[in-house]
């Protein structure tokens, strides 16, 4: 393990991790569901970054391609909540 | 020098994933939150893989990061765009010290006539998308 996986490692992936848990509190508390779907989103979005930072970690670079399509499935999934709430179906 | 250059992207893209998150749970209004949010997290994760691609310098990588990146940074905005869209024509409320809302007033004619289509769909109101209780 190289000083750079190291350090990647023990400092940035729980500092993702921390900032996973303060959007996970936003969704949770709510108040409205836009405000909900909002931290589903950025909670994705962390998601693949902490994809991108694990790859650097593991040298495993098959793993972006997971990070490729979580990126379509979080924004088909935001349009199709904003569609639901607004059509209120 | 690319490990240093590498590590210091990921500091940067990890900086702005944290300015998100707090701006999400610390803003006092679902538009302030959005505006925290969606900026800051797509410069978070463009930073992000560009680290990656960066680290690797390999054609297969760095093509797939930067697909990942184009997509992002072309549907993230247009995302926030559609929730902020659904939001205010459900009446989230606004921040209560919002100086400017140029939409008020206009609100409920501007909902029937951008989604005519979608009265005839909307059944009363049984869910709060509000947020306000009953």
């Amino acid at each position: 393990m190289t000083w750079l996986q190291a350090v990647v490692s023990t400092v940035m992936l729980p500092l993702l991790m921390l900032a996973a848990l303060l959007v996970f509190i936003r969704l949770l508390r709510g108040p409205s569901l836009p405000d909900r779907v909002l931290a589903l989103d950025l909670l994705s979005t962390i998601g693949i970054g902490i994809i991108a930072v694990y790859v650097v970690v593991t040298g495993e670079s098959a793993i972006l391609d997971v990070a490729t399509v979580l990126a379509i499935i979080t924004f088909v999934g935001t349009i199709a909540f904003a569609t639901h709430i607004e059509r209120r179906v | 020098m690319r490990e240093i250059l590498s590590l210091a992207l990921i500091g940067i893209g990890v900086f702005f994933m944290l300015v998100a998150s707090i701006g999400i749970l610390r803003m006092p209004d679902i538009f302030l939150r959005m505006s925290a949010s969606s900026k800051a997290s797509t410069l978070g994760v463009t930073s992000l893989l560009v680290a990656t691609a960066l680290h690797f310098g390999e054609l297969g990588v760095t093509s797939r990061a930067l697909a990942t990146v184009i997509f992002m940074l072309l549907t993230a905005p247009v995302a926030a765009h559609i929730l902020g869209r659904a939001a205010y024509f459900v009446n989230v409320p606004l921040w209560q010290r919002t100086w400017v809302d140029e939409l008020r007033g206009e609100r409920d004619t501007l909902y029937r006539t951008a989604s005519i289509s979608n009265q005839a769909l909307a059944p009363a109101d049984s869910y709060d998308f509000r947020g306000e209780g009953s």
